[in-house]
């Protein structure tokens, strides 16, 4: 074999190997990717139901229901709208009422959401940066709750 | 006092990166062999002065000395001594300049080991080192200076973040950082290379002991970070795509592929090009990670650093280096002579597979990673890219990178014979389809992935031990031949089988434990159980709990089987003092074929407590694998032919004069 036909089976090879790996990162980020909404962008953007995504707010004060066997049920607010949350694990060390969270799960044809991951932050000076960046959007979030350092 | 003595040593050092920077660069194009010379003495000065640095700030930790703004922000007199030294680095200041430290450690390995190395090379390489560690300590004197006072001084310190306060987790990032860091050694090699014009195989020999011990150090570290995000963070998860994680995992896939393709430039002089490549990339990653570690820029679970002024900076670093290295390479590198003729079909073939593979993975993970942050700058959308994403894209990548290597290891140089390759692995691949048939037999349940996983695993770790054979001659030479060749067999080839056989442990471990794991989560009183997984998970009662700087309540657990103890567990809710910051700690049964994971939850209003209990089947064979790796690692550098310094380019006087520290 000469070197010009091992190049171009080395050059062939790579493009084959990269052209497989474009597209399965472009397939893959078609299809696997999650958006991340606030309760009221999901009502804005009319998501519909079946739709995984991630919703981020605060824990809405008094909601909180702890059900059988570590069901758990609670809203969700941008103190705009809210949004029930359906969910059955263990939750975070830092989950509480009043505090920033993100679920992510499905919504479900009544409107709530059937979480399978639930987040807080894992110190308690922060809420989560996409909470904060969406509330500070929406006009209900003030500087310096915060003493991020 | 004190402080302000590791204040001054700090900014002596950066103006002798600044020396060692231009001077030594200087000499080198003069050929002025006093300048050229002066380099190692600046990188030991360096050194030297950053230790003192170092050490200045420790002291302040040990010692509480809360008028140091960094040590009132994260210490606390009343933490344990191990998390006193751990606080150093277990924030972004500290971190930063254990960083440049480390940086300085490898400039003066070089400086001490490099005798061998010809004078040019050797002031060149020591300059660019200088010149990383020249703009890593501006970075740290402008906007991340650990030795600020604050005055009045507080009477007590902040306290740590409690989750880093875990024995796992003081130790993972010097590890994972020298395994950063040292592939700024890779990278100064190729940018010295790039200015001189010349790779060759010496320049190879040069690169590799570098390049491995570098590669071992993040073997191990992230191995550490995934024990540690297995039990501290009460998961159950050791790795989950979060883009710390892949910060530090892209790095790893291109210091193997370098790895493996300096082997090629060493033995045949082909890929010349290509491992400059790598070699910039591989650090050009780990600028990355520092860069997504420290601006804050990410949400993420480890995102404990929030300034965007260092990220500017940090971003700012980047550009320079990787734009400036990328511009060099593309400018110098059509002018390196390439050589090695070779079949398709060759060990060399097998390398170039194994780096496209390599790089195709670590391609997707840089994408996902960074996908999410382009899109929201671009558009301002917000979307999250988890494990789906890299399983659908990392795992297809990868499979045939485990498939190919026990082949690839039997390839011979220049021209192969797959036929011939395969017979001799056919026993490696009949002992893991049997073990594999015994264990569908034994035990049925769950996904038909996981019989598939384990085949692959044994694969790799059958595969690794027939390259030892063959190379032994084992089977096919008499016995005392056979040990007589095993005995002389160099350790490199023992690290390698090591290597690719700990990545088979760790593969089994992955996927049975993603695959058959079993969990149970549900509200009990004590006295009640949960059974899982042949276990009995007995809860026993709640207690008060105090600790040195944390206060709580604890779950005790029986964990039985058969009627019979098998241990018993604790699992902790604590409430660290100073920060008020609640944490879990995981009660865990560690067995060979699998671990038993109790978590305490809330308790509700008629005296239930939430419990989730888990078996997590083969977990230890994750860490088990990432440790073997990491031993390969060692052993190989151990190896006489790969000990750094060793190698020459020319006969050279072996008694050069050592140079003087200062």
């Amino acid at each position: 074999m000469t070197r010009k036909q091992t190049r171009t089976a080395v050059i062939l090879a790579s493009l084959a190997i990269l052209g497989i790996a474009a597209g399965l990162i472009l397939y893959a980020i078609r299809d696997t990717i999650v958006f991340f909404y606030t309760p009221s962008e999901i009502a804005e953007k009319a998501v519909q139901p079946g739709t995984r995504l991630r919703l981020g707010g605060l824990v809405e004060q008094g909601t909180f229901v702890q059900g059988e066997n570590a069901m758990y049920s609670f809203a969700v607010t941008d103190t705009l709208k809210s949004m029930k949350v359906t969910y059955k694990g263990q939750l975070p060390d830092l989950f509480r009422e009043g505090q920033g969270v993100v679920a992510e799960g499905t919504l479900q044809g009544d409107g709530t959401m059937l979480a399978d991951t639930v987040l807080a932050k894992h110190d308690e000076k922060y809420m989560p940066k996409d909470v904060a960046d969406k509330l500070k959007e929406k006009g209900v979030w003030q500087e310096g709750q915060t003493t991020a350092q | 006092m004190i402080s302000e003595i590791g204040h001054f040593t700090l900014l002596l050092a950066l103006a002798v990166a600044a020396y060692q920077t231009i001077v030594p660069q200087w000499g080198a194009w003069r050929n002025d062999a006093v300048l050229m010379a002066s380099a190692s003495v600046a990188a030991l000065l360096q050194l030297a002065l950053l230790l003192i640095s170092f050490a200045a700030l420790t002291h302040a930790y040990l010692t509480s000395d809360f008028s140091v703004l960094n040590v009132a922000e994260n210490s606390h007199s009343m933490k344990p001594l191990l998390y006193k030294i751990s606080g150093v680095w277990g924030n972004h200041e500290g971190s930063m300049l254990l960083w440049v430290a480390i940086l300085a450690l490898f400039g003066a390995a070089v400086a001490v080991f490099g005798r061998n190395l010809p004078d040019t090379t050797k002031a060149r390489i020591l300059s660019v080192q200088g010149s990383v560690g020249l703009a890593f300590l501006i970075f740290i004197a402008a906007a991340s200076n650990p030795f600020l006072r604050l005055m009045p001084p507080p009477v007590e310190g902040n306290g740590l973040n409690p989750i880093l306060q875990d024995p796992a987790l003081a130790f993972h990032p010097p590890f994972l950082y020298a395994g950063y860091v040292g592939l700024s050694i890779a990278f100064s090699f190729a940018v010295a290379a790039l200015i001189e014009g010349r790779v060759d195989a010496a320049w190879a020999r040069w690169v590799r002991p570098w390049t491995l011990v570098s590669w071992a150090l993040l073997t191990i570290g992230i191995g550490m970070g995934a024990w540690w995000a297995y039990y501290e963070l009460g998961w159950g998860g050791f790795w989950f795509w979060d883009p710390v994680e892949n910060a530090s995992l892209m790095p790893w896939l291109i210091a193997t592929a370098l790895l493996h393709s300096a082997i090629v430039v060493e033995k045949r002089g082909a890929l010349k090009i290509w491992t400059i490549l790598l070699s910039i990339l591989a650090f050009s990653l780990s600028l990355v990670g520092t860069f997504l570690v420290r601006s804050g820029i990410l949400t993420s679970v480890h995102a404990f650093a929030v300034d965007p002024a260092r990220g500017t900076f940090i971003l700012a670093i980047l550009a320079v280096f990787v734009g400036g290295s990328l511009t060099l390479f593309a400018v110098r590198a059509p002018s390196l002579k390439t050589g090695g003729l070779f079949a398709t079909v060759s060990r060399e073939g097998g390398l170039v597979l194994n780096n496209l593979l390599l790089s195709a993975a670590c391609t997707a993970v840089f994408f996902g990673t960074l996908y999410p942050l382009a899109l929201e700058t671009l558009t301002g959308d917000k979307i999250s890219v988890g494990p789906p994403y890299f399983n659908l894209t990392f795992g297809p990548i990868f499979l045939p990178l485990l498939l190919l290597m026990p082949l690839g290891t039997m390839l011979t140089w220049k021209r192969a014979d797959v036929l011939n390759a395969l017979r001799r692995l056919w026993w490696a691949a009949a002992a893991a389809l049997a073990i594999t048939l015994l264990v569908l037999v034994l035990t049925v349940r769950g996904p038909w992935l996981a019989p598939l996983g384990i085949a692959m695993g044994f694969w790799l770790i059958f595969g690794a031990a027939a390259d030892i054979f063959q190379r032994a001659g084992i089977g096919s030479q008499p016995v005392h031949i056979a040990w007589a060749r095993f005995k002389g067999l160099p350790r490199s080839a023992f690290g390698t089988a090591l290597a690719h056989g700990g990545l088979g442990v760790m593969v089994i471990g992955i996927i049975v434990l993603s695959l058959w794991k079993e969990e149970h989560i549900t509200s009990i009183k004590p006295g009640e159980s949960i059974p899982v997984a042949g276990y009995t998970v007995v809860f026993k009662g709640i207690e008060p709990l105090s600790g040195p700087n944390y206060d709580g309540i604890l779950g005790r657990f029986d964990i039985m089987k058969d009627k019979a103890l098998v241990k018993d567990v604790v699992s902790e809710k604590r409430q660290f003092r100073p920060r008020g910051m609640p944490t879990t700690e995981v009660g865990l049964y560690q067995g060979f074929w699998g671990d038993v994971y109790v978590v305490l939850g809330d308790a509700a209003s008629d005296g239930t407590y939430v419990v989730r209990a888990s078996f997590n089947p083969m977990a230890s064979f994750i860490w088990l694998g990432a440790f073997i790796m990491f031993m390969g690692g060692i052993l190989s550098l151990t190896d006489r032919r790969l000990r750094i310094g060793v190698p020459k380019r020319a006969a050279a006087a072996p008694n050069a004069a050592p140079q003087p520290a200062e």
